[in-house]
């Protein structure tokens, strides 16, 4: 069985859950089974040369959907969000390695900032109860996916950059006084420096998903670079794409 | 059903389509879509003696119906290609082409050599990568150099060899002639234009190299027009790349001069395209009443 292929996906729900954030569903087949926690998808955009990684928010594997919550970046995600309810999206899917869960009795804290929390979602789900969630936005009306937090268990924190809601501040304000076994974060690069910082500080381990420009998605190309090292601490190119999505913090250069 | 099969250099290929050098790392990762027999041939992510890191990131940019890209030649090193990929690829039912580059001619000339004493079909003389800083598009750039450094491989290479020309030169048709008279075999082109993009919200460039290589459907009518002059000026046979995303083109680029071609970009949007491609490439010939492929080559009628 394929790994990863390309399929034309019919929209069945889409919605718009802040001014430039947008939540469709679509009919995967499956590729919807084969997907997991923290994995993307390329999709074409009209008129475009190169796919755009999503992440996958989730996959409903009985219904063979997966979900999509992205942002409006540039011309090719405003594009995406001028699709309707009944279109297609030709996507590539699933790809890259999502996130390892391991034991789901640990207490495991999520931390996403801005558009960095859809891919956190069905990751948490299955830690219920003992999951937490301390995400960061830039203001109260561009919170997004909190209720659907809340209602697999999980606890959820917000941070706001303007105080218009929650902690004004960083959404890392939030981790001090937090009791945790392991850390799965995804959002912009200081973010995850500072939330790998504290992982190794108490000794949790710790899970990070990045981003880059994409060319290719499944590794060919070389286009999404990041810098990694070896055990021995040489440091070398490895791909977004292919060698993550999801990284343990640890493969990380310190410069990534 | 029209003969799809070409003959470059006294190598045969199933089909005229090839895919193109740095898009399609030594093939892997598009095995899980298709076996790689899809393809005539696979020209392999470009290779040097030693291996190589890359560039730092961002590597790659949209552009209007293209792509940028500043790779800068990240690749495992001949040995390790040899010992972990070749193998693997001589099974896949395609021809392997080694892309191989240097910082110095003596480089080019031991990669070469090593080369030739492996399993690849075809050695495809890369002097026109504009992502490194040393070697690359400098040998590329002026009839002088490009003659010397194929005279030189030449002398090293006992694999039929094709030489990947730069298509930011003044006259190609002068470079193509010298390449030729040095006894190069065949000729690939075009690698990509050298080109920029600035983000004017941080005012920098896009690319952590600043510049990088364009490739993709603009640069098309580029590669079309170069093969056209090209296929004036040498008798050798030219694989014709740049931007080929359709059968249409496919069509185009044989009818400008080539006898083959490669296919890079339109990989990334779609991983199907080299099927799409032979599948209505073979529907034309059936339809124009051609029983091969070759038949199209060099077949435009100028006014």
């Amino acid at each position: 069985m394929k790994k990863y292929d390309v399929r034309r996906c019919r929209i069945i729900r889409r919605r718009q859950l802040s001014n430039n954030i947008f939540d469709f569903t679509a009919e995967a087949g499956e590729l919807a089974e084969k997907a997991v926690p923290g994995q993307f998808a390329q999709v074409a955009v009209p008129g475009k040369t190169l796919r755009r990684p999503i992440s996958i928010c989730e996959a409903n594997r009985q219904n063979q959907t997966l979900r999509f919550v992205f942002g409006v970046r540039g011309e090719g995600t405003a594009a995406l969000s001028k699709f309707h309810g009944g279109d297609f999206l030709d996507i590539l899917a699933p790809l890259g390695n999502g996130f390892s869960l391991g034991d789901i009795s640990r207490r495991a804290l999520f931390v996403g900032g801005g558009i960095g929390v859809p891919p956190l979602l069905w990751a948490a789900k299955p830690f219920g109860k003992s999951s937490m969630l301390a995400a960061g936005f830039r203001t109260r009306s561009s919170i997004i996916l909190k209720d659907d937090f809340e209602s697999s268990g999980c606890k959820v924190l917000i941070a706001t950059d303007d105080g218009s809601y929650g902690h004004h501040g960083l959404v890392t304000d939030l981790l001090g006084n937090l009791e945790f076994d392991a850390v799965f974060a995804c959002g912009p690069l200081p973010m995850l420096r500072a939330v790998r910082l504290m992982a190794s500080e108490r000794g949790v381990p710790c899970q990070l998903s990045l981003e880059e420009r994409m060319a290719c998605g499944i590794g060919a190309c070389l286009g999404c670079a990041v810098k990694l090292h070896h055990e021995d601490g040489t440091p070398y190119y490895g791909r977004v794409c292919r060698d993550g999505p999801v990284f343990d913090s640890r493969m990380l250069d310190k410069n990534f | 059903m029209a003969n799809l099969e070409v003959n470059i250099a006294g190598v045969k290929f199933h089909n005229p389509v090839i895919a193109a050098s740095g898009t399609f790392g030594f093939g892997r990762e598009f095995s899980e879509f298709y076996p790689l027999s899809v393809f005539g041939g696979v020209s392999c992510k470009g290779l040097t003696l030693e291996k190589r890191a890359g560039n730092p990131p961002p590597r790659v940019a949209e552009t209007p119906s293209g792509m940028l890209n500043s790779v800068g030649l990240q690749n495992p090193g001949a040995d390790y290609f040899i010992k972990n990929d070749l193998p693997w690829l001589k099974k896949q039912g395609t021809r392997v082409i080694a892309n191989i580059a240097g910082n110095t001619p003596e480089g080019y000339c031991s990669i070469a050599e090593k080369l030739s004493d492996s399993p690849v079909d075809m050695i495809e003389l890369n002097i026109s990568c504009p992502n490194v800083k040393q070697g690359g598009m400098q040998f590329g750039t002026t009839c002088k150099s490009a003659a010397e450094i194929t005279k030189e491989v030449r002398k090293h290479c006992t694999k039929p060899l094709t030489v990947k020309l730069s298509p930011n030169v003044s006259d190609i048709g002068d470079i193509a002639a010298a390449v030729e008279s040095e006894g190069a075999d065949a000729i690939s082109m075009i690698n990509t234009l050298m080109g920029m993009r600035i983000d004017i919200r941080t005012q920098r460039p896009v690319l952590h190299n600043n510049t990088g290589g364009l490739s993709g459907p603009a640069v098309f009518p580029v590669a079309v027009r170069m093969v056209w002059q090209a296929y004036r000026r040498v008798k050798i046979p030219i694989i014709g790349i740049g931007g080929i995303s359709t059968w249409q083109d496919a069509a185009e680029i044989l009818l400008a001069g080539a006898s083959a071609m490669q296919i890079g970009t339109v990989l990334f949007r779609d991983p199907y395209a080299p099927v799409k491609i032979t599948d209505g490439l073979s529907r034309y010939l059936d339809e124009n009443g051609m029983g091969s492929v070759s038949e199209l080559t060099g077949k435009a009628i100028p006014w």
